[in-house]
């Protein structure tokens, strides 16, 4: 079913919306109460991006919206009809280069990760925090990146990461 | 999640009406607190209205002063360059809080509708009248760490948890709402509302009205001001204690100051008889000293956070030698000036 604005939508109606995720423009058929990420992991098997607590507190779930990071797990996926969506599977794509993106060579470079489960987060909270700007020093990172827990506590690496990426220079 | 019908609005009339229609419909914005609790069965809307296609995303000048729409996001706000200049103290609250990601999502109308963070109240298993009326407060005599030590009833203890209201609340913003009834205009002092006999009501907003704006006034304070925010950890938690001041000196004379509190009421608690103490007064030690003496006079603490009461005297003092000095609190390097 198409969202006409004003006009309610059944509880239990699947809905029509349309995403563009990595680059690709997909019409998709969700229902309302869907979150992104369940979205991405269940119906599309982006399973990248991680559910670490469904609640807000870990940032597992972190990808970019519009360019901009936030957590899908706390956003329902109707609302975000004709969004562009980058998970870490699109990460490398969004660089313009064909390897990894400069964040994803850093995190090999500095071994800023253990298990690997934040990292998908950890990655695209970067590149969030690379395009918004805000954060060049050390101290200024490791604020901008508190929204990302790491239960390995590869913390120091993943700030000399995002520490390098950002002295470089490249983009997000 | 429960089941619930789905409007997306494409004017704030349209959002009004599919709120008004009942089936316990709420407005969603950034979704990062309703979608939270709606996950732990705490919120158990009919119907979502979805504001986020409304244009009430825009901050402007208005008067000389700036109006800030309620869908402007936290960080649109406090990245906004005539916030940081000319009102800093909103600014450093709400990067105070939360994270770069939420404060992405976050909105303005959501930050101050946002409910408690009462262990009780997010656990439907345990008695909470906010949750559920009637059903008694879990926290009185419980675990009540993070709990309230002004304004409390015995029906409810929490408190109010936002950064973003405590900073609206030194400088006295209002709020423009409109409903069925018209639009309205609330001093931010009235907004929230302490718990009394009605725990489930945080703010004097009903049910069916729809936060347009945040208004700033003209005076915005950027010389001397602070945001002071402790907490158990330095990032990701909420204020166990938070002083948000503003001050205007004459040479070192206080022509005016204004504090607020959080984390330790139902709503940012302002108390003007502890500010008129500093009127007049040397900027000193001494001087906010005596104003905290008079703030935490009244306070009435339950079994687990006597600790908030020493805590918000000191922090006081601290918040507003800061202002003074003009040396606010950084919220990136977390030492304390
Ligand atoms: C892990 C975590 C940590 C956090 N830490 C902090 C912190 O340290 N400090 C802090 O201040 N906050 C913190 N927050 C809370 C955060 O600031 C709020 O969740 C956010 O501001 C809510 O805004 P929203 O737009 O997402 O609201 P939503 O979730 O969309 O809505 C919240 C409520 O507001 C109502 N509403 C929204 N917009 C309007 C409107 N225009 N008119 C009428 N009603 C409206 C909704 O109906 C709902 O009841 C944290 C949240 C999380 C999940
Ligand atoms: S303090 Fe308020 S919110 Fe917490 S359990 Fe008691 S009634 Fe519920
Ligand atoms: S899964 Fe979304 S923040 Fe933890
Ligand atoms: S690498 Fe294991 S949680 Fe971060």
């Amino acid at each position: 079913m198409l969202i006409e604005s004003g006009s309610p939508i059944a509880a239990d109606t699947k809905v029509e919306i349309g995403l563009t995720i990595n680059g690709e423009a997909r019409r998709l058929q969700v229902a309302p109460w869907t979150t992104l990420l369940d979205l991405l992991r269940e119906q599309l098997d982006l399973t990248g991006t991680k559910k670490g607590c469904d609640h807000g507190q870990c940032g597992a779930c972190t990808v970019l919206v519009n360019g901009t990071r936030v957590n899908s797990c706390l956003a329902l996926a109707v609302m975000k009809d004709g969004a562009e969506i980058t998970t870490v599977e699109g990460l490398a794509k969004l660089s313009g280069g064909n390897g990894l993106h400069p964040l994803q060579e850093a995190f090999v470079e500095h071994d800023a990760f253990q298990c690997g489960y934040c990292t998908p987060g950890q990655l695209c909270s970067a590149a969030g925090v690379l395009a918004e700007g805000h954060a060049r020093t050390r101290d200024e990172i490791r604020e901008a990146m508190s929204g990302n827990i790491c239960r390995c506590g590869a913390y120091t690496n993943i700030v000399d990461a995002i520490e390098d990426v950002i002295q470089s220079g490249a983009q997000g | 999640m429960n089941r619930f019908d789905y409007v997306r609005a494409g004017t704030v009339e349209e959002a009004v009406q599919a709120v008004a229609s009942g089936a316990n419909a709420r407005f969603i914005a950034g979704g990062t607190n309703l979608v939270d609790l709606m996950k732990y069965n705490v919120e158990r809307p009919g119907r979502l209205v979805d504001i986020t296609r409304l244009p009430l995303d825009r901050i402007e000048e208005r008067d000389g002063a700036l109006r800030i729409g309620a869908l402007a996001t936290n960080a649109a706000v406090a990245y906004d360059e005539r916030v940081k200049d000319r009102y800093p103290v909103l600014s450093s609250a709400i990067l105070a809080g939360a994270t770069g990601q939420l404060r992405n999502a976050a909105t303005t109308g959501g930050n101050l509708l946002q409910r408690t963070r009462c262990y009780y109240f997010y656990d439907e298993g345990t008695p909470c009248n906010k949750r559920l009326p009637g059903s008694g407060c879990g926290a009185i005599g419980g675990v009540n760490r993070i709990h309230a030590i002004f304004g409390t009833s015995d029906k409810c203890i929490a408190t109010h948890p936002s950064d973003m209201c405590v900073a609206l609340a030194a400088l006295e913003a209002t709020v423009r709402v409109t409903g069925p009834s018209g639009e309205r205009t609330i001093p931010l002092a009235e907004f929230h509302r302490l718990p009394g006999d009605e725990p489930e009501r945080d703010t004097t907003l009903s049910a069916d009205e729809i936060v347009l704006s945040v208004d700033l006034p003209a005076e915005g304070f950027a010389g001397h001001y602070t945001y002071l925010k402790l907490r158990d950890r330095l990032s990701y938690a909420f204020a166990l204690v938070s002083v948000a001041a503003v001050m205007e000196l004459d040479g070192q004379t206080i022509k005016a100051a204004r504090f607020a509190l959080g984390g330790v009421a139902h709503k940012p608690w302002r108390n003007p008889e502890a500010e008129g103490l500093l009127l007049g007064k040397p900027a000193t030690r001494e001087t906010f000293a005596a104003a905290a003496d008079r703030v935490v006079s009244e306070a009435t603490p339950h079994s687990e956070n006597g600790f908030k009461v020493e805590l918000a005297r000191r922090a006081i003092v601290r918040a507003l030698e800061q202002a003074a000095a003009g040396t606010p609190q950084s919220q990136t390097d977390k030492r304390i000036a």
